[in-house]
């Protein structure tokens, strides 16, 4: 076991925090105050060659590893949670089940400009019916001809509305249930795919989340990704890997609300002296930066399997699930060591707080996670 | 054409200075940096090869962790890395210099670029003294650099103002903030940079002897500046508080 980053990797941490700390942060709380995202941040990022990190060169990648993938994705949450599940949600869920499952065509098409940069993705999974119970999809995909016609809506879907690429779940075979799913890929502006409410949320406001809808909407046979009944499968598995980057931006949310919190510490003074000074807030302190590396190297370790080529679902799994509970617990701390100007927001922790809960939801919510740790556990 | 960029790695602006028991300057832990005043000069250096052609040569006297800074360079686009780690007690800027103008001496160059001043020594020294030993002219705190037909055109400040030189090449050229924005390195620029040669030399590959850049100045001691004390403010009208002003500016202060 070798606890040490690689030289590459360090040198990619250190450019996406100067990166995170000079361009995203000075516009991190406007973009969630208006919930609009300044999409120049995306355009450097594609620049960079943060949007196709963990692909081949010959795919328009970076051909780096996942754990990079997973630093440069806590590296941006630290100061940015909406940019981090930007990116996470571009690369894991939409860029990484066409590289994975896609025709070479498929790649050649879509998954180059995915990881340039110059289109955005998406995954359409969840319905109002269907979000745990992913497999219960209603969104239905009838043969016809050439093509296969969409009818049926997604929500919750991050980076919707702007996203170009988007890869759908739908049903081909109700009777066979979740054996009976497809995915597919649609590209924003196919006649009868139009976008419905966006979300206004508790947090990551500059991120989109969007409602999908799917009226007669025609998709060729050829963008079918993989074969027919392997959709709830394909879903499962980018979701397995999605799950590192989620847990990736959990961990960086904490750590960018506990340097906040510890900074802060170290100037305010009460009674006569720094609040640190006090063994309550050290104990606090001590408490969230353990939990924050408990949350680092389990996280670090799910991605260090995947590049292993080694089973990672139980791991990936309890990264995303103790990484979520600890922003959420460090964040809400943070708060309070902040104390009443903390509970404002010309300080980023309340947005922190805001930001972490969700990460306890989406892409599996801690239930699912424990039950995906159990079935591995009991096998 | 071929450039010369010399670097030098340096405390993180906003690394905490201490001093520690043997009256060194405590580096333990410190967070490192590329001096920024040398992120310019590699910066143009780039722009000028996108822009004629060439190649850049990044070069470093420092220890083993200045790698990190040569490295960020060479994925920032430079081409070749030069480290020389000389494994001496004591450096001052004489030294620093011979090392660097003796290993630039060996190689080809048409312009050599370098920060004005490091920010943690701030000596301003090292580029003009290369440029002394190497016989070269030099241009210093330059904000803009156009390079053509043998020669460079730099704009360099001045007091209360600025003003353009023009020398033959090859020539040392200083930079000042203000000369570029310095990009950051692509990922496919850090997977690049681990092919491309990090050349790692000591004095004896120089031919130097340790004699020969023995420090000319040596530090007496080091000591923290005195604590910021609060501020005060004068109260009272103009007039009368300008007074008092002055006064304190001269017996508090002793600055008029």
């Amino acid at each position: 076991m070798i606890f040490k980053l690689t030289e590459e990797q360090e040198l990619l941490q250190k450019t996406v925090r100067d990166f995170a700390r000079e361009e995203v942060a000075p516009k991190a709380a406007e973009m969630d105050e208006k919930e609009e995202y300044d999409w120049s941040l995306w355009d450097k990022m594609a620049e960079m060659g943060l949007t196709g990190i963990p692909f081949p060169e010959d795919y328009g990648g970076a051909g780096m590893d996942n754990l990079s993938y997973a630093i440069a994705v806590e590296e941006l949450s630290r100061v940015c949670a909406s940019t981090g599940v930007l990116v996470s949600a571009h690369t894991s869920l939409c860029s990484w089940p066409i590289y994975q499952f896609g025709t070479e065509e498929q790649k050649q098409k879509y998954l180059v400009p995915l990881a340039e940069g110059t289109k955005i993705g998406a995954l359409g999974l969840t319905e109002p019916s269907a979000g745990s119970d992913a497999g219960s999809v209603k969104l239905t995909a009838v043969p016809d001809g050439d093509e296969y016609v969409l009818n049926g809506t997604k929500i919750f879907i991050t980076n919707g509305g702007r996203a170009d690429i988007y890869v759908i779940i739908a049903s081909t075979d109700k009777s066979r249930g979740h054996r009976g799913t497809a995915a597919f890929i649609v590209e924003k502006g196919t006649p009868g795919f139009t976008f419905g409410k966006k979300e206004h949320k508790m947090g990551i406001r500059a991120s989109y989340t969007y409602e999908l809808v799917f009226e007669n909407c025609r998709v060729p046979k050829e963008n079918m990704l993989g074969q027919d009944g392997q959709g709830f499968k394909i879903a499962l598995a980018t979701l397995d890997g999605g799950r590192i980057g989620i847990a990736a931006q959990a961990l960086g949310i904490a750590q960018g609300a506990f340097d906040q919190a510890l900074e802060y510490s170290k100037i305010r003074e009460q009674f006569g002296k720094p609040i640190s000074a006090n063994q309550g807030l050290q104990w606090m302190l001590a408490d969230m930066a353990t939990r924050i590396e408990a949350a680092r190297l389990l996280v670090y370790r799910a991605a260090y399997l995947k590049d292993n080529h080694q089973p990672y679902g139980k791991e990936s799994a309890m990264a995303k699930l103790y990484a979520s509970e600890c922003a959420m617990w460090v964040t809400t701390k943070a708060v309070q060591i902040f104390g009443g100007y903390g509970y404002t927001r010309e300080y980023p922790v309340e947005r922190m707080m805001r930001d972490a809960k969700i990460t306890e939801i989406y892409e599996g919510t801690s239930e699912v996670q424990r039950i995906v740790i159990a079935a591995n556990l009991l096998k | 054409m071929k450039i010369v960029v010399c670097l030098k790695q340096t405390f993180d602006t906003e690394a905490k200075i201490t001093i520690n028991a043997d009256g060194k300057i405590n580096d333990q832990g410190v967070s490192l940096i590329m001096n920024p005043y040398d992120e310019f000069a590699v910066e143009e250096a780039l722009r000028i090869k996108e822009k004629d052609g060439g190649e850049v040569t990044v070069i470093s006297v420092g220890g083993a962790k200045a790698q990190d800074a040569l490295r960020q360079a060479l994925a920032m686009g430079a081409d070749n890395a030069v480290l020389i780690t000389p494994e001496l007690e004591v450096m001052d800027e004489y030294a620093t210099a011979t090392i660097l103008a003796k290993a630039i001496e060996g190689m080809e160059y048409d312009l050599i670029l370098g920060g004005f001043r490091a920010i943690d020594d701030g000596s301003a020294q090292v580029a003009g003294r290369v440029a002394e030993i190497l016989g070269l002219p030099v241009v210093n705190v330059v904000t803009k650099l156009e390079v053509a037909d043998g020669k460079a055109l730099a704009t360099r400040e001045i007091e209360g103002g600025s003003e353009v030189v023009e020398v033959p090449l090859p020539a040392v050229i200083t930079a000042q903030k203000g000369l570029n924005e310095p990009r950051y390195p692509s990922m496919k620029g850090i997977m690049k940079a681990k092919k491309k040669p990090m050349d790692k030399k000591g004095l004896a590959d120089l031919g130097l002897e340790p004699a020969a850049v023995a420090a000319k100045v040596t530090a007496l001691s080091y000591f923290l500046p005195a604590p910021r004390a609060a501020g005060k403010i004068i109260p009272g009208e103009p007039a009368e508080a300008a007074v008092a002003l002055a006064r304190a500016l001269r017996e508090e202060a002793k600055i008029i």
